[in-house]
């Protein structure tokens, strides 16, 4: 039996301790809005949070969680940054295909949690390690920017 | 062409081989009734309608059945909710969002009661009419549902005025809606949607409805409707068919040959069948399937597996090896695809008498589709018999026969739950159901539960069904005044129409028409056109990749065209603005890009600027890239400019949409984009191998729609075909050197 704490609930898992959260997320605790696309840390699909820092589930094996590691999911994010960021989402009609989506707003909201006036460069680093096939990166760029504005006001 | 030559294949019928499912046969429309749930207070007319035949070649003009059909796509129901069927798959071009606001528009629903869904597998009712089978490709879904859904709104609207009038007792005239609420103001009576859907249910179909003039229009053509999906791709909510889980699923990955064309020889699963979690190990003609409780138990069983391959019948060379031989191939005449005039007296005329010819060999890589949705699907045998798929189905109809080909029952035993797909760029469209018949055959294997196969993403960039590897050589000359005057192209590739059921029309004279399209049919004037093509053979499967034929015709005729220019001493747009006198439309967005993109002004040292036209699936595209080639020669794309001409326009915010995905998706495989072979066996493997896109190589992307009253085309693919020349036509404005081998990371330029 694997313990973690997902989106501030106790959850106790019968799963091996190489399997990764993503398994876990999604064929045990059948939480599916974080996605599988690489398998390898490639593609930021799965991008969750533990204990707030920007996290690939896929290669995150489930053993290597404490009890006390905070895992959050695109189904538990809340807070100022994340309510910003799907907003700006919403508004921008970002999404496309949609895939790739949990993932790229895991990762903003933590670029943003941490740095609520990004610069180009800031956006490009923060990511970069999230790809989208659709290409909707303009709309992400200016998706972040504009929560970041609205985070400021 | 493409359209009706799809169509032609489906009337047709499929030969009798492989996973073929034999001929054409109407399904039943029960699924759909059942499906829907047609019940009492549901605006569903169960009454059958007769069908029309699919769509006349005979009025182009009129794409649809000729009669309103509310029963097939609109749901009304007592909750004041509208529900437009989507017959096509949505797959991020937001067609679920696109034919709900043509319905709406007509309906005069308001936006914010309007929902979208996929209609069930039934070619009868859902056919696409270019195709003749359900289906969605080729950008033809806005263009297929113009008509359809404005008159299906209409003849909805027509019968929820006729319930009003009649609970009033008012003439139907004095009946006005708005914004989803039917009003009698002379008595001040007003109702929603939602009251009146059962009486209205009840009244029969208008069969002549009027249509709204395109100035009366509320929803068409809005910028700010939003999306229909973009709360629920936001929150995790949406579901995509790798989400699916019924109850006592267990989920499969398959083992395939390393090699294509390979087979299994033997297995060894002791191993595998040791790991916790796995169930079962299945060998099945298409390779070696293991069964699991969970994916990560499936994964790790099919690691332990140890499966020997016959390649007998594999492919054996590396892709170097491939090219070598397409250039042999290249030395001899290949069969016609286009011939006008004498383009070798032309060219020989033009040389001798003070013109320039210009020589140039292409070559394109096979490239991977690589949607973010891993493929997957979710099979269930119903227990009457049939089954039961989950999937991004973007051929329902191909897959229902090819499934019940396998099971043996019914093509309408065969129900396709379609669900919001991950991507696909072409690749979810095959000619033989290709994943999804995988996972019926494992299925059928193992029919004790609901079987989830998924393709890793290995599977996937190893899998094939790659745009083709291509060749081309051409030869073309500008005379002393700079009139192109002769052209002569050579284009050596792999059809994946050839051995399919859709070759005995699709390949004509030797030909495959989606491998010439945009080369054979170009614009521009040239009076002696020349277009031969050699179709080459090889176990690697191959399939249309978003824009099909244009991805690499349009770039070789582009960078030609440009290089052609300069020889003449002219201007690349100048150039193209006097041969495209008699294309209107082409000449229009050529305008229209340069003019926003500054075309003319001067430029910093080391920045370049480069244009470039064309037409594809009878839409209209013209880009204008900004690149920087720093002091180390390596290049950047700094802005992208794009005027679009599709007709009308439906949702202006999605076809933006399109035309700046379109633009990545044209710039990330320019950069970097390519699958190659060593000795058979495929190089890349996943996304730190094959190298998408990513943010930090994201131009800022500007786009212009042309005002239109022509009737609405697509805007999937037509974005696509010329970003690539644009950007390479940049860089040779800057270096001199045209860019003629991709991906540019080839040459050196591209980190």
């Amino acid at each position: 039996m694997v313990r973690i704490n997902v989106n501030g609930e106790e959850r106790q898992v019968d799963v091996p301790e190489d399997m990764p959260l993503l398994w876990v997320l999604r064929d045990e605790l059948n939480m599916t809005g974080t996605k599988f696309g690489c398998g390898i840390a490639q593609c930021g699909a799965c991008t969750v949070h533990v204990d707030g820092a920007p996290t690939r589930a896929c290669q995150t094996p489930v053993g290597m969680l404490t009890p006390d590691s905070k895992v959050t999911t695109i189904e538990g994010v809340k807070g100022k940054a994340a309510q910003a960021v799907q907003a700006a989402w919403q508004k921008l009609d970002v999404v496309q295909c949609g895939y790739c989506q949990s993932g790229q707003i895991m990762s903003a909201v933590a670029l943003l949690t941490d740095n609520q006036n990004p610069t180009d460069q800031d956006i490009d680093a923060a990511m970069d390690g999230n790809v989208c096939r659709c290409a909707t990166y303009v709309r992400i760029r200016a998706a972040i920017k504009d929560a970041a504005q609205t985070m400021r006001a | 062409m493409l359209h009706h030559l799809i169509r032609q294949a489906a009337q047709t019928g499929f030969p009798d081989s492989g996973f073929a499912p034999g001929p054409l046969r109407a399904p039943s429309r029960r699924g759909f009734l059942k499906a829907i749930g047609a019940g009492a207070g549901v605006l569903v007319v169960g009454a059958h309608l007769p069908m029309p035949a699919f769509a006349a070649d005979a009025a182009p003009k009129i794409v649809g059945p000729a009669d309103p059909r509310p029963h097939a796509f609109i749901i009304v129901a007592p909750d004041n909710t509208v529900t437009v069927l989507a017959k096509h798959l949505d797959k991020g071009q937001g067609i679920v969002t696109g034919i709900a606001t043509i319905a709406a528009e007509e309906l005069d629903a308001d936006w914010a009661q309007v929902r979208g869904a996929f209609a069930p597998a039934d070619a009868k009712l859902y056919a696409n009419h270019f195709f003749g089978i359900q289906g969605t490709g080729g950008s033809t879904a806005v263009a297929n549902s113009w008509d359809e859904l404005r008159m299906a709104g209409a003849a909805a609207r027509a019968m929820l005025v006729a319930a009003a009038a009649a609970r009033w007792k008012v003439p139907a005239g004095e009946v006005t809606v708005s914004k989803g609420v039917v009003r009698h103001a002379a008595s001040n009576r007003s109702a929603t949607f939602g009251e009146l859907a059962e009486e209205a249910s009840k009244l029969p179909v208008p069969q002549q409805v009027k249509l709204k003039e395109q100035k009366d229009y509320v929803l068409i053509g809005k910028p700010d409707l939003h999306r229909l999906d973009h709360i629920s791709k936001t929150n995790g909510t949406a579901i995509f068919s790798m989400d699916i889980r019924r109850p006592g699923q267990v989920t499969a990955v398959l083992a395939r040959s390393p090699r294509f064309g390979g087979t299994v020889r033997s297995v060894d699963d002791a191993a595998a069948r040791k790991v916790p979690g796995v169930i079962e190990v299945i060998s099945l003609p298409v390779g070696v399937a293991v069964i699991a409780k969970n994916t990560w138990a499936a994964m790790k069983g099919r690691e332990a597996l140890t499966v020997a391959w016959d390649d007998a019948k594999a492919e054996t060379r590396g892709t170097d090896a491939m090219l070598a031989d397409y250039r042999k191939a290249a030395e001899t005449p290949g069969s016609v695809a286009a011939n006008k005039g004498d383009a070798d007296k032309a060219i020989a005329d033009a040389k001798a008498k003070g013109g320039h010819a210009v020589d140039g060999e292409f070559v394109f890589p096979y490239l991977a589709h690589a949607p973010m949705e891993p493929l997957n699907a979710v099979v269930a045998l119903n227990p009457e018999g049939g089954c039961t798929i989950w999937a991004g189905s973007q051929f329902q109809t191909v897959e229902q026969m090819t499934a019940a080909h396998i099971l043996g029952c019914k093509p309408e035993q065969v129900k396709i739950e379609t669900q919001w797909a991950g991507g696909s760029f072409g690749r979810r469209a095959t000619t033989n159901a290709d994943y999804i018949a995988e996972a019926v055959m494992i299925a059928k294997a193992y029919p004790k539960a609901p079987v989830h196969l998924v393709w890793t993403r290995e599977d996937d960039i190893k899998g094939g069904r790659y745009r083709p590897l291509f060749l081309h050589r051409i030869t073309a000359a500008v005379d002393a005044k700079g009139a192109l005057v002769g052209w002569k192209q050579r284009i050596v590739g792999q059809s994946f129409m050839a051995g399919t059921p859709f070759e005995a029309v699709m390949v004509k004279n030797g030909v495959d028409a989606t491998m010439v399209e945009g080369a054979s049919d170009m614009a521009y004037p040239v009076a002696n056109l020349a277009v031969d093509a050699h179709t080459v053979a090889s176990p690697v499967t191959t399939l249309w990749w978003r824009s099909v034929g244009h991805t690499h015709t349009a770039y070789a005729k582009e960078v030609m065209i440009d290089r052609l220019a300069k020889a003449a001493g002219k201007d690349p747009v100048a150039f193209r603005m006097e041969m495209l006198k008699d294309h209107p439309r082409l000449a229009g967005v050529l305008k229209l890009a340069a003019e926003k993109a500054g075309w003319g002004q001067p430029l910093a040292q080391g920045k370049g600027r480069g244009v470039a036209v064309h037409e594809s699936f009878n839409t209209y595209v013209a880009h204008v890239a900004d690149v920087t080639v720093d002091a180390k020669g390596q290049i950047r794309v700094d802005r992208i400019v794009v005027a679009v001409d599709c007709g009308e326009v439906v949702n202006p915010d999605i076809v933006k949409a399109q035309m700046e995905g379109g633009a990545g998706w044209g710039i990330g495989h320019a950069l970097r984009g390519e699958i190659t072979m060593t000795d058979g066996v495929v190089d890349q493997a996943n996304f730190d191998s094959y190298l998408p896109l990513r943010m930090s190589d994201m131009p800022v992307v500007e786009v212009h729609i042309v005002p239109s009253h022509e009737r609405p085309t697509g805007a999937g693919e037509p974005g696509v075909p010329t970003v690539a020349p644009a950007v390479a036509n940049a860089v040779f404005s800057v270096t001199g050197q045209p860019l003629q081998t991709l991906p540019f990371s080839r040459g050196g330029i591209v980190s």
